[in-house]
């Protein structure tokens, strides 16, 4: 593995450039970590250059995770941040937002700062999401500041929703001096308590306690108005309901300062996969009806949900094989989202990246580095799309260090090709570089 | 097996099943393992030929000589994580009956303690050459987990959580049968806690299978959050129901329903849903009253009301054995050779 940048170029030939300023037909040439040129027939521009073979596919900037496990530190026997940044860049980021969760929970510049390190080797970007609250239990604010200086730019308590109103809303005030995002993981504990999958028609014919989705409403509703008293954004992470889309999209139709995202698991799974009483299907929030499944959909598509994020959970197969009430909640997402994009969601592709990179990006504070627009003189973190061709999800064969992925043997269209990290291609033609 | 993400084609689904993948358990692929997992897997003739075989075994229980050498060599093992005393040893007494080996493991001498997990658990039973394995446990779903896990020994679903209680829902069959000839045409009244109650999940399924009709009696927080899909009648109203039913179920209620907020009282529920001696004189002669047991005499049933002579449970208990017997011999049996 290489120390310090990067200095090979890379010609990018063939392919067709996507960014938020449109989409045009042109090779890219690579130097120095920076994009040099764009344009038709570069060929000649360089000699020596490594020539990553685009055509047919889409050139588009790296794309960018708001929500990623990589357990590190705590649980390295289900990822870590070196296996959890081989899968992303393998999915086609060039930058992930780590969730706090880990054990201990980044919820101090200390943890925080080892994440950091971790991930200035791997072959992502690591970003840092810091806890709310001391230990992510909901009674002590953190050290949001400290964090803020590390420049972390959004926080949760994810897993967990906050669920003391006040609490909640001295942290939105406390936050909105720090220029940061607060993204709530909206569930209201008291009732979801005991509920291992959504609660409605199946859960009641298989026996299993269920969470309604007016647990999840329920906080999207009283964050919304916690936002609107203290005038601080708020991002709420992974909605899967029909209802807390409308609530978002009306709060946008009314200025609110409010961000979206959901998962590709709740528009490419329902609830009904739980009747196997395979644990890789019990996620939280949990698979929903197909009503919600159409919603969330919809929501992508009139930009009420301003992105995808994976919520790329790994756990650990012993930990999978338990009994469906004691298994823990989660999936992996990061190798399998953009195809899942491509394959349920009828958009064009300039759509799906802006749901996967650049307004993703805007959200986690990364924009400039990540997201594009693909000119001369940007960072080159890109990723180059075959939207064509078709693939079967083999669970045995992913880069995380983890197996519980419910789209195994799923046939699946688009697939990334390769992946360029700060001018260096990462994943070449699939594979992993290093 | 692959997980599977459509609702077509995955196991135990309830009344709705569009796919019953196993009818009978007598007719399963050669070589391919049988399992009793849910009555959702079995159609109006698998359970009916169940039934059937169930008629002879109860003449080999009344014998001098109880028992037959029907499986002979086989092994069943009975592996509860939950206490059962009752399923446990009904299943233990129907395999020695066929003369096959038992043996019993329960949660609180097991390795389960010591931190081994649920699967090595079973592939370690398994390893020691086992033909069948019952299991109990307390989170639905198990048993399939189980049958996943394991490659040659037939799984018995004992219970599992909410879900189901197969051989519960047999042995209810029977004993219909048994005092009132058909389950056709029988209306049927199932009342209690049916949101928490595997018996009545597989009830509702055998039941309306065999061609009853039913009808689900409970506050609706004892109820499951939506019976879309479940082929039944919803009634909050006892005194209502019981003019005009042939058998009225009873389910056990857990005294612990009072700390989530689901009943205000234990006498509240008493006087609204219990069968007190008064609401028993509403019954037509001839109407059957039946509990799966373990009963608490004077919360859903009274004492007296329990030991009328229309009341069925202990015709239950025993019948439980012979019909375990039956589902043993289909699963572990010749086929061929009943040994009767």
């Amino acid at each position: 593995m290489s120390d310090g940048p990067f200095n090979q170029a890379v010609l990018i030939r063939g392919g067709t450039v996507v960014d938020a300023t449109g989409k045009r037909v042109g090779d890219v040439l690579i130097r120095n970590g920076v994009v040099e040129a764009v344009g038709l027939d570069l060929d000649d521009a360089i000699a020596g250059a490594q020539v990553l073979d685009a055509s047919g596919c889409i050139v588009g900037p790296g794309l960018v995770d708001l929500h990623s496990h990589l357990r590190e530190p705590g649980r390295e026997e289900s990822e870590t941040v070196e296996t959890g940044a081989r899968a992303a860049a393998l999915g086609g980021y060039t930058a992930v937002v780590a969730m706090p969760n880990t054990d201990p929970p980044i919820d101090c510049a200390a943890v925080a700062r080892q994440v950091f390190e971790l991930g200035a080797r791997a072959t992502c970007e690591v970003a840092v999401a810091g806890a709310i609250t001391v230990g992510r239990a909901g009674k002590l604010l953190a050290p949001l500041a400290e964090m803020a200086d590390l420049g972390i730019r959004l926080f949760t308590d994810d897993g967990n929703g906050v669920q003391d109103a006040r609490l909640m809303r001295r942290a939105l005030e406390y936050a909105s001096a720090l220029g940061v995002t607060l993204a709530q993981h909206c569930e209201d504990s008291s009732l979801a308590a005991g509920g291992h999958m959504h609660e409605g028609e199946w859960s009641s014919r298989l026996g299993i306690p269920g969470q309604p989705g007016e647990a999840e409403e329920l906080m999207v509703m009283r964050d919304l108005a916690l936002s609107r008293l203290t005038r601080a954004p708020i991002h709420f992470l992974h909605l899967s309901t029909a209802t807390s889309l409308q609530m978002v999209r009306v709060a946008k139709q009314g200025g609110a300062r409010v961000t979206a995202e959901v998962a590709p698991h709740h528009f490419s799974l329902t609830d009904a996969a739980v009747a196997s009483y395979d644990t890789v299907f019990k996620v939280n929030p949990p698979l929903r009806p197909p009503a919600d499944v159409a919603a969330v959909k919809a929501a992508l598509a009139d930009g009420t949900a301003d992105a995808i994020a994976t919520d790329h959970a790994p756990h650990a197969q012993e930990d999978k094989e338990a009994p469906f009430d004691q298994a823990p909640p989660g999936m992996l997402g990061l190798e399998t989202a953009l195809a899942l994009a491509v394959t349920e969601l009828d958009l064009p592709i300039e759509r799906l990246l802006a749901l996967l990179s650049w307004q993703p990006a805007a959200i986690a504070g990364l924009a400039g580095r990540h997201g594009g627009p693909i000119v001369a003189g940007a960072a080159a973190n890109l990723c180059v799309i075959d939207p064509e061709v078709t693939w079967v999800v083999d669970a045995t064969r992913l880069a995380s260090r983890s197996r519980n992925c419910p789209y195994a043997g799923r046939t699946l269209t688009g697939r990334v090709r390769h992946t360029v990290l700060r001018g260096e291609p990462v994943v070449i033609d699939g594979e992993a570089q290093r | 097996m692959t997980a599977t993400v459509s609702a077509t084609a995955a196991p135990g689904v309830g009344p709705a099943a569009a796919v019953r993948p196993a009818a009978r358990l007598s007719t399963a692929k050669p070589g391919g393992r049988r399992h009793l997992l849910s009555i959702a897997d079995l159609d109006r003739e698998g359970i009916e030929e169940i039934l059937r075989l169930t008629d002879m075994f109860v003449e080999v229980s009344e014998r001098p000589i109880p028992r037959v050498p029907a499986l002979r060599g086989k092994t069943v093992v009975s592996l509860f994580f939950e206490d059962s005393t009752r399923t446990r040893l009904s299943f233990e007494m129907a395999a020695k009956r066929l003369s096959a080996d038992t043996m019993s493991f329960s949660v609180s001498t097991s390795a389960v303690k010591k931190g081994e997990s649920l699967r090595d658990t079973v592939e370690t039973i398994e390893a020691m050459g086992i033909d069948a394995i019952v299991v109990r446990h307390s989170a639905a779903g198990v048993p399939w987990q189980i049958a996943n896990w394991t490659e040659g020994a037939a799984v018995i679903n004992g219970g599992d959580g909410w879900h189901e209680h197969p051989t519960q829902a047999l042995l209810d069959c029977y004993t219909i049968r048994q005092q009132r000839g058909r389950l056709d045409g029988q209306r049927i009244a199932i009342v209690g806690d049916i949101r928490h109650s595997r018996v009545a999940r597989s009830d509702v399924l055998a039941f309306t299978a065999l061609g009853a009709s039913v009808t689900l009696v409970a506050p609706p927080t004892l109820l499951p959050p939506t019976l879309a899909g479940w082929p039944v009648e919803v009634s909050h109203r006892l005194d209502e129901v019981l003019p005009s039913c042939d058998v009225v179920y009873l389910l056990r209620l857990q005294r612990e329903r009072m700390q989530e907020a689901l009943l205000p009282s234990l006498r509240e529920y008493t006087a609204t849903y219990g069968l007190t001696r008064q609401r028993a004189r509403l019954l037509v002669p001839g109407a059957l009253i039946m509990h799966p047991g373990p009963v608490n005499r004077g919360v859903e049933i009274a004492a007296e009301v329990a030991d009328q002579p229309n009341s069925v449970i202990t015709r239950q208990v025993r019948n439980g054995v012979a019909v375990r017997m039956a589902v043993l011999y289909l699963l572990l049996g010749s086929g061929v050779d009943l040994g009767v």
